[in-house]
């Protein structure tokens, strides 16, 4: 570049970026704080190098947490910090007072110091690993410059500090963050691939800091003395201010451009040399790194509630103990020989004693507070994902990839989702666009041969060869068009012939694939046939072709119509190929811009020798006769205008390189002489070029295997359809465009200045300069809603245009209308034209904004509406993003699973009213209320009304609602007889967020079973999904794959990404990813509903087993004068909890199934168990904890009336009472548990026999070792002992009994939907097919037949039938009530599994 | 459950007629009734105090008969007093027979002498002796002693593993030389028996106490009272006396004391609960099971009749 206009831009800015800084004082090394200054690591420098990067951190990284001599410290601090721990050390500290010691002292630190070593033995390997990654990465080389040699030497990545110049060659990875100096690639650009940072596998271009691109071959550190002011570290990627001081004080302006970051690996540039200014943990990379999510499930606040009931009940139980030893002791007067003085003779007060014994209770109860619960849940987490992410169904192929659980602690909130919020685009869809249909100049093309193309690809997706030969035959057979209504149906004669053409055409690409297969999978996925081919709509591309001759003669200022369309055309296509930030890479060459290698590697003294040569033969024919463009060449075209594209013209198709000179500083703005393309001849004609060694490539060829890589797949999408309208990118750098042009050859486009999309202005423009016109354009691309404002309402060419605009427009929006109907992504292509002085004018503010360091966004959209306004409308055009396989099916399965959706997305109304409508979301017969108002208080009168309507249909809720009014909760569905829809327009749902409609607005929603929001911008998305979590109190899920996803996915309670087209951005910020949305309904159905009611349970369980077992203890209490005595042995007390009853409610919580996942597939509706909580109520735990009451009180009793009154001692008679507990125990759990695998069996036992064997051994060995509790013998006796078998049996019974008894009659009386779910399962195949249609088939039938929904109402009348439910039966509508149906779902199902149901209840008894 | 009731059953009846079938006898002779005649022991002045009490036996006692003292209200579970003892010591380990453990406190010494067996057990120790006699007839005043045995009636473990005395040769009184003994004892431990292999601390009275009891009602093993052969029963019925010396004190916590004689089964003393109990849980498992089959059956046909309706 550097052209004068750029210097003056850089004085400007120079003195712009002074003003900023100056209140700053930027120049005093003071602010090293705020700022940071890098002064080069060298010799010359070095004292200043010290006073300035003295604080800077290396490279070296360390992100473990500890290293060997903290660990132990450290790691014990980490876990303190846990309410639990500190509980148990509480305990244990307690013990060690005399006075209420209960326990050995060193009995009681057993169970924390296992609890410890366990997490610190886990917390220590996962360090381990981190630390030899680190040390594999602080260990890998890099070329650093040395001054001692003077060269760059290898280096390790730790020992990089910042100011260290840096050279790295392709393909290497960047160890720093380094602002860039020297690129080989003669542009001064070096493309990066940032896979490593955000997942994106697509090139990036960053550029050598202005100044140094013109610089010699490369940079010399040596005499490199400018110094690089810049921000302090911070995590910001896409941000990156600073300025580079040179020694004369002159300043250049760096930004993110400059700044090549760690982790990104260079691509397409042979070597690059960079300064380092951030290193090691100061490095965007490292700053943005952040340390595992922890989210704290649902299930699990339950369970610390559940833990907090469990601490007021030890206290109460505590407290009785205490009360009553108080008083127990002060029944007695006199000193008893069992009332033991203290050491020093005196006796304690009751009171006192009751207070120590306070203590001593809690020391000897604590067992109720599972302190393995925690440890087991995250061993139960670990499991649960192992086997999520082993499964197998969740692979894609295409991705190679399967799901992936970021997040370890929240699986089982997948089984309690309420609400699920999705990203349409890329989540829903696959996110591969396909280019459909355009309009331009108001002309509808529907390329529909495009779309039976598709539908034949779909078909054949196996075979290459047959793919083509399906698409050959489908595009002269199919018939019938696949738009029904499109308007342009080409005759068959016009249309076959074309057609035949294009097969061969497609079949060319076809047999490209091959070398596209090089690329790995990721790419493959961007560059699928699918998406590049493009059948070209046989109409456009006549008009096309027979347009492009007469150019000129349109441009001869006759306005014709047809030569204004063609100029829309062209235009259009020019558009759709240069407004974009694809990069242009070749497959054949993986990663290898299609930029020419002797090209790059040419010197750049040479361009000036090209420029020279082309000042000196500038008005040099082209000698290439072949050509027709050439011929048709007007003569003597009259204004300075013409000529210049009359200079244009002779550019060649056949010469595929050309070089562009940035303009020429001495030329005036307006000057043709400026026109700074140049023309290489072919290589015969042009031997005194060979300097530049350039060489004939096959143009045609090549033109196929371009490959485009964009960061957005819709780009790609629309270069793709340009090139199949020959109007082909064949390369871009950051200065130039070219474009191979059909008819008029290689055209090179003079990038001046890119405005990247952003999702606030929702357009994207690049100012180029056009090589026949000189015009500087404008060319636009946007959201239609975004380029429709921006049209200008005068035409600078008249009235005449003026007119055509408007029919244009209207014509337009129409079509615009009409895709958005059929799904269709829409965006519109607008253009302007600009004078030299507009423009000039425009960039110096551009300029300005660009320059200033604080408030540089705002300033950047505002010199972006400033450029971008009254733009000429060209077309539009209509992108197919395809619905993802199997999304429908398990849309409908997550409704019927009770979940309701949203579906946020940021495109037009029309667009997701439709995409919802072909994914089910929205059913024909859903009664749709549309939100769309301009202003609060219409929207709040527009919500009232719809309110009011829905209200009127469920008369039977009258009362609800206004309940509702007070505390917003979501009405059963059973309550809306009819399905009823929300759509709602992102400037709406603005007002609707507001403080004052938010609760009317949830209200509304509550109803709706289904919300579309359309145009919603990222932001919005988050605080939907934030509104509905904290008004509603409900679980929520949200789903997306790209970056404007995230903030709804952090937001939510489960984030899931979608590891998509768009890159990893989303992938990073969630806590689960798939890869394909149809995997959410198994995630959610199956995984969720399993991991949920797993982990309940086990949690359940394990209050259930403390409780009961340590209600032993306290029963124990009312017969030793609660005096804190346990009958059993403390090692055993202890170990009975950590090792024998630990294993089987851990592999319980891991393998249990409670139906099979078939079965949940098969019927959604099962997953709403998990979302009411079924499995975890409030009252489920109280009824736990009285059977585990019930439990132990038989535990107690038996035994104690059988060995009431006998000679039994205190620890043979814990015997019989430990083992019935153990027994008791553990047939709990397999009365629980549903499935019972050998592994359950081989656990139980083990734990059984490894007690026995404990008890034994103990017993054997232990003569004196245990000092005040000593088992000697004990087993051994009670194992000759009939009566020990006795008893453990009968208290085994009795305290099962009433739980046997009552899953018995559950299991046969009143069913839950699990239950008989379950049954299915043990059913034959056939039967189970069977059973499972007439239960789908009995919701149907309800519904139809309103008389059997009586009939059976009242057969059913024993179950009770809700009020509401019963109404919407019989007012039967054809509406999908399907809750209605559900007792009668339950009557049709009795048949289904009742026999054999009640076969398996009779075989054990009978 | 049908199983479960079926097996429960016969159990229950088993061992309820096993149950039924041991003889036993219980004789409270505490004394604080003015009328027992042990009552005048009850004032600590009267020492030794031997009162006799008088029972008769209904029915012949076959077998082994086992001779109890039981003691109520006796609190022998609560947890300071089960650890107050030492272990090692009473295994014999000559350093913690001169140093007894702490948790001995407060009779752990006395008088700067190490207490030999230490602790508020082995203190507070059972230290009456009950004498059985049978008064053969009417017409013979002269009563025929009933031989007790000493031994046999601690756990062979706990004689032979557990408990030991001090290592070392000569008498046991120069094994515990440097010792003195517990507070409340009358007698050295040395001194409990005549008998060298049932002295000191393997005394099988003092190993039987030492085995705290679960419950503060409890029952201890005596003596026992072996049968002399097939044909006459070990205790016949009739008339006997019992003869205790009285030096236990229990009044202070309202504790009783008791003799008991019993026979012995295979399943241990006599207690209806557990076969009164296995007959009830097997008839409630019956009649669950029989409740459940008609649920079941009965609900079967009403599904069968929606079935027929709906199909």
């Amino acid at each position: 570049m550097g052209g004068r206009t750029r210097s003056d831009d850089e004085r400007l800015y120079n003195y712009s970026s002074l003003l900023a800084c100056g209140g700053k004082s930027s120049q005093t090394p003071k602010l090293a704080g705020k700022h940071r200054v890098v002064i080069p690591h060298l010799q010359p420098f070095k004292d200043e190098y010290n006073r300035f990067s003295g604080t800077y951190v290396n490279n070296r990284i360390r992100t473990t947490k500890y290293t060997l001599l903290n660990f132990v410290p450290r790691n014990l601090f980490e876990q303190f910090h846990r309410a639990a721990n500190l509980y148990f050390l509480f305990l244990v500290v307690l013990n060690w007072v005399p006075l209420v010691e209960a326990f050995q002292k060193e009995i009681t630190m057993l169970p924390l110091v296992v609890v410890l070593t366990i997490i610190a033995i886990k917390d220590g390997l996962e360090d381990y690993r981190k630390y030899k990654i680190d040390k594999h990465i602080n260990n890998l080389v890099t070329k650093v410059y040395s001054r001692k040699e003077k060269k760059y030497v290898d280096c390790c990545w730790k020992d990089v500090t910042v100011g260290d110049f840096i050279r790295l060659s392709c393909n290497e990875i960047i160890p720093a963050d380094i602002v860039l100096l020297f690129s080989t690639d003669p542009d001064g650009i070096c493309h990066i691939e940032t896979s490593g940072l955000d997942g994106e596998s697509n090139l990036k271009q960053r550029q050598v800091v202005r100044g140094y691109a013109e610089q010699d071959p490369e940079v010399d550190p040596e005499k490199f003395s400018s110094r690089i002011e810049c921000e302090s570290p911070n995590n910001d990627l896409n941000r990156f201010r600073g300025f580079l001081e040179h020694s004369n004080k002159q300043r250049v302006g760096l930004s993110k451009e400059n700044l090549l970051l760690r982790g990104c690996t260079i691509r397409n540039t042979e070597a690059v040399v960079g300064i380092v200014v951030y290193a090691g943990h100061e490095t965007k990379a490292m700053l943005n790194n952040p340390g595992p999510r922890y989210k704290r499930s649902k299930l699990e606040r339950r369970a610390n509630t559940d833990v907090l009931w469990c601490i007021l009940l030890l206290v109460i139980m505590c407290l009785t103990g205490a009360l009553a030893h108080g008083i127990w002791l002060s029944r007695y007067e006199s000193v008893l020989f069992f009332n033991i003085p203290e050491p020093d003779g005196h006796i304690v007060s009751p009171a006192l004693a009751g207070f120590y014994m306070f203590w001593t209770m809690i020391i000897l109860l604590q067992v109720l507070i599972p302190i393995s619960l925690y440890v087991s849940i995250e061993i139960v987490k670990l499991g649960q994902i192992y086997f999520i992410q082993s499964d197998v169904d969740f692979y894609s192929e295409k991705m190679d990839s399967t799901v992936q659980c970021r997040a370890l602690n929240i699986a089982e909130d997948l089984g309690q989702i309420q609400y699920l919020f999705s990203d349409k685009t890329g989540t829903l869809t696959e996110n591969k666009m396909v280019f459909r249909r355009c309009s331009v100049a108001g002309f509808d093309y529907c390329h529909e041969e495009n779309a039976r193309r598709l539908e034949s690809y779909q078909e054949a997706v196996s075979e290459d060869e047959d793919y083509t030969d399906t698409l050959s035959g489908s595009l002269n057979n199919v018939a019938k068009p696949r738009a029904p209504c499109c308007r342009t149906v080409p005759g068959g004669a016009l249309g076959s012939k074309p057609s035949d053409h294009l097969s061969g055409s497609t079949c060319a690409v076809g047999s490209g694939e091959g070398a596209s297969e090089v690329f790995h999978s990721r790419q493959a996925a961007f560059s699928s046939p699918i998406e590049t081919d493009v059948v070209p709509d046989t109409r456009l591309l006549n008009k096309f072709g027979q347009i492009t001759p007469h150019l000129f003669t349109s441009l001869d200022g006759t306005i014709q119509r047809p030569a204004l369309e063609t100029f829309y055309i062209m235009d259009f296509f020019i558009a759709l190929a240069i407004c974009n930030t694809v990069v242009v890479c070749a497959p054949n060459q993986p990663r290898q811009k299609i930029r020419l290698s002797s090209l790059s590697g040419t010197p750049i003294r040479s361009l000036e020798e090209i420029k020279n040569l082309f000042q000196r033969l500038s008005v040099r024919k082209s000698s290439s006769p072949s050509l027709a463009s050439g011929k048709e060449l007007p003569p003597g075209v009259p204004s300075t205008f013409v000529s210049r594209l009359s200079l244009f013209s002779r550019m060649k198709l056949t010469s595929p390189m050309e070089e562009e000179v940035s303009p020429m500083n001495e030329s005036s703005q307006g000057c043709s002489n400026s026109a700074c393309c140049m023309q290489i001849e072919k290589p015969h004609s042009s031997a005194g070029l060979t300097d530049s060694k350039v060489e004939s490539l096959p143009g045609s060829p090549l033109a196929s295997n371009l490959c485009y890589e964009a960061e957005s797949p819709d780009e790609a999408a629309l270069v793709y359809a340009a090139r199949a309208y020959q109007c082909t990118l064949r390369s871009r750098t950051p200065e130039q465009v070219m474009v191979d042009f059909a008819a008029l050859g290689p055209l090179t486009f003079q990038l001046l200045h890119i405005l990247p999309f952003d999702s606030v202005r929702k357009r994207m423009s690049v100012v180029v300069r056009h090589p026949l016109s000189n015009e500087v354009v404008v060319y636009t691309k946007g959201a239609d809603s975004a380029i429709m404002e921006l049209l200008s309402g005068v035409s600078p060419d008249g009235a005449n245009q003026e007119k055509e605009q408007m029919i244009i427009r209207e014509k337009t929006q129409k079509h615009l209308d009409d895709y958005a109907k059929r799904g269709l992504r829409t965006l519109c292509i607008a253009k302007k034209v600009m004078s030299d002085t507009e423009y000039a004018e425009w960039l110096r503010n551009h300029f300005l904004a660009e320059t200033s360091i604080d408030n540089r966004e705002e300033l950047l959209i505002e010199s972006a509406m400033r450029l971008e306004n009254k733009l000429t409308l060209l077309g539009a055009t209509g992108i197919e993003d395809r619905l993802q396989e199997g999304v429908p099916e398990s849309i409908e399965a997550l409704h019927k699973a009770g979940i309701k959706i949203w579906m946020l997305t940021g495109d037009k109304q029309e667009t997701a009213v439709n995409i919802a409508y072909a994914c089910k979301l929205l059913e024909p017969e859903d009664r749709l209320f549309i939100l769309n108002s301009q202003s609060n208080d219409a929207c709040e009168v527009e919500m009232s009304v719809i309110l009011k309507e829905l209200q009127k249909k469920t008369p039977a809720s009258p009362g609800q609602a206004s309940l509702r009014k007070c505390s917003p909760q979501p009405p059963l569905t059973q309550d809306s007889g009819q399905r009823a829809a929300l759509v709602i327009t992102g400037k709406t749902l603005e007002f609707a967020l507001q403080e004052s409609l938010q609760r009317q607005f949830l209200e509304l929603t509550a109803w709706s079973h289904t919300v579309v929001c359309c145009r919603a911008t990222p932001l919005q998305k988050s605080e939907v999904v934030k509104l509905v979590r904290s008004h509603l109190q409900v679980m929520t899920l949200a789903i997306g794959d790209g970056a404007n996803d995230v903030s709804m996915i952090q937001v939510a309670d489960i984030g899931i990404g979608v590891s998509g087209q768009e890159g990893m951005q989303a992938v990073m910020a969630s806590d689960f990813a798939i890869s394909q949305f149809r995997h959410l309904s198994k995630l959610l159905l199956v995984h969720g509903h399993w991991c949920y009611t797993r982990l309940s349970n086990m949690i359940l369980y394990f209050f259930y087993k403390n409780v009961a077992y340590v209600n032993l203890l306290f029963w124990y209490q009312f017969f030793c004068g609660f005096s804190g005595t346990s009958m059993t042995d403390y090692w055993v007390l202890i170990f009975f909890n950590l090792l024998f009853t630990s294993a089987p409610p851990v592999i319980y919580g891991v393998l249990e199934k409670d139906v099979s996942a078939d079965t949940l597939m098969q019927l959604p509706e099962l997953y709403q168990s998990g979302q009411k909580s079924e499995a975890y109520l409030p009252l489920t735990f109280w009824i736990t904890l009285l059977d585990a009451f019930y439990q132990s009180l038989i535990c107690f009793f038996v035994p104690y009336f059988t060995y009431q009154g006998s000679d039994i001692d205190i620890f043979t008679f814990g015997n019989p009472l430990n083992t019935a507990a153990l027994f008791v125990i553990l047939l709990h759990l397999i009365i629980e548990s549903q499935n019972l695998t050998w592994i359950h069996m081989l656990v139980m036992i083990g734990s059984i026999l490894s007690y026995f064997f404990f008890a034994l051994v103990f017993g054997a060995m232990c003569v004196t070792c245990n000092p005040p509790s000593n088992p000697y013998w004990i087993m051994q006796e009670h194992m000759l002992d009939p009566v020990f078998y006795l008893v453990c049996i009968l208290t085994t019974c009795i305290a099962l009994l009433p739980r046997f008894t009552y899953r018995v009659l559950q299991g046969s009386l009143f069913p839950s939907l699990i239950l008989r779910a379950k049954h299915l399962d043990r059913l034959t195949p056939e039967e189970r097919a069977e059973a499972l249609k007439k239960w789908r088939g009995a919701g149907k039938k309800n519904q139809v037949t309103s008389k059997y929904v009586d009939q059976s109402t009242g057969k059913s009348g024993r179950r009770p039938v809700s009020g509401p439910s019963a109404h919407a039966m019989k007012s039967a509508t054809s509406c999908a009530a399907e809750q209605g149906d559900l007792p009668l779902c339950e009557t049709a199902l009795d048949l289904g599994f009742s026999a054999p149901e009640a076969s398996d209840m009779m075989d054990p008894k009978i | 459950f049908f199983i479960v009731g079926l097996i429960f059953i016969p159990i229950g009846i088993g061992i309820f007629v096993t149950s039924n079938n041991i003889r036993e006898i219980e004789i409270d002779y505490t004394g604080t009734e003015p009328s027992s005649p042990c009552n005048k022991c009850l004032s600590p002045d009267v020492t030794p105090c031997v009162c006799t009490i008088n029972f008769t036996l209904e029915k012949a006692f076959e077998g082994n008969v086992f001779m109890y003292y039981g003691l109520s209200n006796f609190y022998q579970n609560h947890r300071r007093y089960v650890k107050s003892r030492d272990d090692s010591q009473l295994n014999g380990d000559s350093s913690a027979l001169l140093n007894p453990s702490k948790e001995c406190e407060p009779y752990r010494r006395n008088e700067d002498l190490p207490v030999a067996p230490c602790g508020a057990i082995a203190n507070s120790m059972f230290n009456d002796t009950l004498e059985l006699f049978l008064i053969a007839n009417e017409s013979d005043p002269t009563p025929t002693p009933i031989r007790l045995i000493k031994k046999g009636i601690a756990w062979w473990t706990d004689k032979h593993v557990k408990f030991r005395n001090p290592p070392g040769e000569g008498t046991l009184e120069e094994r515990f030389k440097g010792t003195t003994k517990p507070i409340n004892w009358l007698k050295p431990v040395y001194m409990l028996d005549s008998e060298e292999d049932n002295n000191g601390f393997i005394n099988e009275d003092f190993i039987v106490w030492m085995r705290t009891a679960a419950l503060p009602t409890f029952r201890k093993l005596y003596r026992l009272i072996e049968r002399k052969n097939d044909l006459h029963p070990t205790l016949p019925a009739g008339q006997y006396y019992l003869n205790i010396t009285y030096n236990y004190p229990v009044h202070s916590f309202d504790g009783r004391k008791r003799m008991i004689l019993t026979t012995v089964s295979w399943m241990g003393g006599k207690n209806p609960f557990l076969g009164i109990a296995y007959i009830t849980v097997g008839s409630i498992a019956f009649l669950v099971g029989v409740v459940l089959l008609v649920i079941n059956h009965k609900y079967r046909s009403t599904s069968n009749t929606a079935d027929t309706v709906a199909f």
